[in-house]
């Protein structure tokens, strides 16, 4: 039995390529299911439904497995356009709707406690972030190969492997919240609600983009999302003063301020600390610690790597940024706490990246591939979330593989989209410099050159 | 104008991989350039947009320093560094990312040649770095004090402008840091956008006390690194990212030394001088030859090389002779150092000038915002901006 699994397996990993093999037939199947649709029509063999819907019972006998792989073989050739597919029918009575999560506890300084050890997760709530961490995912590799195909240029800095904070602090804040962050700006771009679509036609440059075109990775905006800023920890200080404004106002709101452990050691982070603290401003100072800045270990850039108290009077906690449920737990007790007018707080987020600091940098000359490999398999944000929803009933793998195979056809429409859309005029050139009532004339590349430039 | 204009007009939308059609056409169309008229368009869309505007021309290798070797840029400033630490056991080489080499492979070997305590990473902070290599120049050190990109110097611009400069002065000489140079590198790259593009040498130009100095090619670099180095002012030393890989001369192995705030004519004419620094120089070299095959015009070109304090001398002697001058950089028109040489020669020069003096830029003023879309950071990068060098020769000659 063992070994019929570890052949099919290894066949497995010959087609995909992939290191780790399957240890349960589910695991099987939803490595299979990558590639074909597993889901049945309502012929099925019972047995089939029974082995996918109780993944934690030992694997069937022999016999069904085999029907399973000429099923999933002869589905290929039956695959009906979406909507007309029958799903194995299921109530959402088979669900658990809610469940409680033990989380890790969190180091905290100058608190007295700190984010509670236990999460609640609704089977929406499970489904909802589910499907945010992997459209980021899948947007950025999608980046990625479109980064190597020279469609987009420039500099690219990717999120995949961090999903779960953009993730989590979305899910704490409210959409009137402020967000300010640096460079590696696609996730929050994505999760302060702009369309994959948007997003890859600024990285292609193109007049659908978010900023039209001509901001391209760094430099993406929303509405309470300032951005994408290319200085490093230049936008910290900007962050206190969204919160200086949020305060002056009354309006109940917060700012979030990112920045990254090599920002942690710029000289304006430590001014913006006073000025928060002096004036209790509500600013969720979160560094996202991804271990090294660009090249540089986080040992070998800083004299303490605890950022969480590098605010020194100012609270701070560490959290652990693999986990969503972990961040929004934090993030929502952060947010009381700023909210409440105790001052701000620091977060520290351990995270992870497993794409280098940038497209131009492979990676792995400062880190070894074991190590990248070792956190995707053990704290990949995706497949934890996953998990534990699987292991508490609170969703199918086909659940999954729906929503796996909608954002891959929303990834791949917005970059067809961000491929052909056309570049933005030349008349656009100069707009946007200072707010001007009529156009203002800009000097160009030559004495006749009068470019217009409107606001 | 039209052929920029050209530039954005989308045929269908292509498939990839389009790497092997940028790549390979990019000699053939470096060629072509000069041959073609802006408004051919006979090349694809995808060959334009990832061709450089110039072609870097090398200078006649020198016979006066000894021994040469096939360097391009940054393996000359590599040698500098390197002559610098085997010369002068003061000497200290520090900045971000440094130590394995840097970015742009600068100090590639030498923490492995001189130690861990000569050839040193800082943490990621500008303003740190400048005020630290001011404290250890101020202390005996031969500090050398790299800033990652040109763009991120301006959380130091205190440290340089109010105390590096300032330090002799103010000490009334019992103080200074001349030992300090930084250097960084300047200038547009292609695919840099707003903070891996910029040229902040006129920001700098306005302060006495530093000495600002930009090579055109790795035999200069080396020669003017040194200069820098061996000079007891503070020194930036602005180094042409794009020609990193793409400049490559014979350079002498030996260290020698360029004299600072000396121009250099390149090239001797009689109608028009032109005057640029860094990259822009060898724009300006095919501008001028252009202008010969097509105009009959006669340039002289001037590499002004040390941007503070420069040889006015030099330039004002040319436009005496040709009585037009014609100025090109890479950075905003407003405020550019162009601006101080205009000012300077008319004054100077004023009874000698047949025409007004013409700043000519490459980027527009807001300084290539465009990074997200190609096709418009490289307006400038293009015939169009030849054409329109053209027609400044006819304007500032008639």
């Amino acid at each position: 039995m063992k070994n019929m699994l570890t052949i099919i397996s290894n066949a497995l990993c010959r087609i995909t390529g992939r290191n780790v093999g399957a240890q349960t037939v589910s695991e099987l199947l939803i490595d299979l299911s990558e590639y074909v649709n597993v889901t049945s029509p309502a012929a099925a063999p019972a047995a089939l439904a029974q082995a996918q819907r109780q993944p934690p019972k030992p694997p069937p006998p022999v016999g069904t497995r085999a029907p399973a792989a000429q099923l999933v073989i002869a589905q290929t050739d039956q695959l009906d356009p979406p909507g007309t597919r029958v799903v194995v029918s299921r109530s959402f009575a088979d669900f658990t709707s809610q469940a409680t999560f033990d989380i890790k506890k969190c180091d905290v300084h100058r608190l007295e406690e700190g984010p509670p050890l236990k999460a609640e997760l609704t089977r929406e709530q499970g489904l909802q972030y589910y499907r945010v961490m992997q459209t980021v995912r899948r947007m950025e590799l999608k980046a990625d190969q479109l980064y190597k195909q020279k469609i987009i240029r420039g500099f690219c800095h990717l999120y995949d492997g961090q999903e779960a904070c953009a993730v989590g602090i979305e899910a704490a804040i409210n959409p009137s919240d402020h967000l300010i962050t640096a460079y590696r700006a696609h996730g929050y771009t994505y999760t302060r609600g702009i369309a994959v679509k948007e997003i890859l036609a600024e990285l292609t440059g193109r007049r659908g983009g978010v900023a039209k075109g001509k901001g391209g990775s760094m430099h993406m905006y929303a509405p309470h999302f300032y951005g994408g800023n290319g200085i490093v920890g230049a936008q910290v200080p900007l962050g206190a003063g969204i919160a200086l404004a949020c305060q002056y106002q009354g309006n109940n709101q917060v700012c979030v301020a990112l920045y990254g452990d090599g920002a942690a050691n710029q000289g304006q982070l430590f001014e913006s600390f006073n000025m928060a603290a002096l004036w209790k401003l509500p600013c969720i100072f979160t560094c996202e610690n991804n271990q090294y800045g660009m090249g540089t270990s986080v040992e070998r850039a800083s004299a303490s790597t605890d950022y969480y108290k590098r605010g020194d009077f100012i609270p701070g906690i560490r959290v652990d940024g693999m986990d969503v449920l972990c961040v929004r737990e934090a993030f929502k007790f952060a947010a009381e706490h700023c909210r409440s007018g105790k001052g701000p707080i620091v977060i520290e987020l351990k995270t992870y990246r497993y794409h280098g600091h940038s497209m131009s940098d492979p990676g792995v000359s400062y880190r070894t591939r074991e190590e990248i490999q070792e956190v995707r398999s053990k704290s990949d944000p995706i497949t934890m979330l996953k998990e534990r929803m699987l292991s508490n009933n609170m969703a199918s793998v086909e659940e999954f593989k729906e929503i796996d195979i909608a954002i891959r056809k929303e990834v791949e429409e917005a970059a067809q989209y961000a491929t052909s859309d056309p570049e933005p005029p030349l008349e656009e050139l100069c707009n946007h410099i200072f707010s001007n009532d009529s156009p203002l004339e800009v000097r160009g590349t030559n004495p006749w050159a009068r470019l217009k430039s409107v606001s | 104008m039209a052929a920029a204009a050209r530039f954005f007009i989308r045929g269908a939308p292509f498939k990839l991989p389009v790497s092997g059609v940028g790549t390979g056409a990019q000699s053939s169309f470096e060629a072509t350039l000069l041959k073609l008229s802006p408004n051919s368009n006979s090349r694809t869309k995808t060959q334009r947009r990832h061709a450089a505007h110039f072609t870097f021309q090398p200078d006649p290798v020198p016979t006066q320093y000894g021994p040469t070797q096939k360097m391009n840029l940054f393996q000359s400033v590599t040698s500098a560094l390197d002559n610098t630490l085997a010369s002068d056991p003061t000497a200290v080489i520090f900045g971000e990312d440094v130590a394995f080499g840097g970015v742009f492979r600068c100090t590639v070997g030498l923490r492995d040649k001189y130690g861990k305590d000569r050839v040193f990473n800082t943490p990621l902070c500008e303003q740190g770095i400048v005020g630290f290599g001011i404290g250890a120049a101020v202390a005996g050190a031969t500090a050398i004090a790299e800033i990652q990109f040109a763009d991120y110097i301006y959380p130091a611009f205190d440290q340089i402008v109010n105390e590096a400069a300032k330090y002799r002065y103010r000490s009334g000489n019992l103080f200074d840091c001349g030992n300090l140079t930084i250097r960084a590198p300047w200038g547009c790259v292609g695919h840099g956008s707003l903070y891996h593009s910029q040229s902040p040498e006129a920001f700098f130009a306005h302060c006495p006390g530093i000495k600002v100095v930009i090579p055109r090619s790795p035999v200069q670099a080396k020669g003017l690194l040194l200069a820098c180095i061996a000079d007891q002012n503070p020194c930036i030393f602005f180094e042409p990212k794009i020609l990193y890989r793409a400049a490559v001369e014979q350079v002498p192995v030996e260290p020698y030394t360029i004299p600072l705030s000396q121009a250099e004519i390149l090239q001797e004419g009689s109608d028009v001088t032109l005057v640029a620094w860094g990259t822009q120089i060898h724009v300006m070299r095919e501008v001028a030859n252009m202008a010969q095959e097509k105009l009959g015009v006669s340039c002289e070109l001037i590499d002004l090389q040390t941007i503070l304090p420069w040889d006015t001398e030099t330039v004002c002697k040319s436009v005496v002779k040709t009585g037009r001058l014609l100025i090109s950089h890479e950075a905003p028109i407003t405020g550019g150092f162009a601006a101080e040489i205009s000012s300077t020669v008319q004054e100077e020069c004023f009874l000698n000038l047949e025409a007004p003096i013409k700043d000519d830029q490459l980027l527009n003023p807001r300084q290539g915002p465009s990074s997200g879309s190609p096709g418009l950071h490289h307006l400038s990068f293009s015939s169009s901006f030849i054409q329109s060098v053209e027609r400044g020769q006819e304007k500032t000659l008639c």
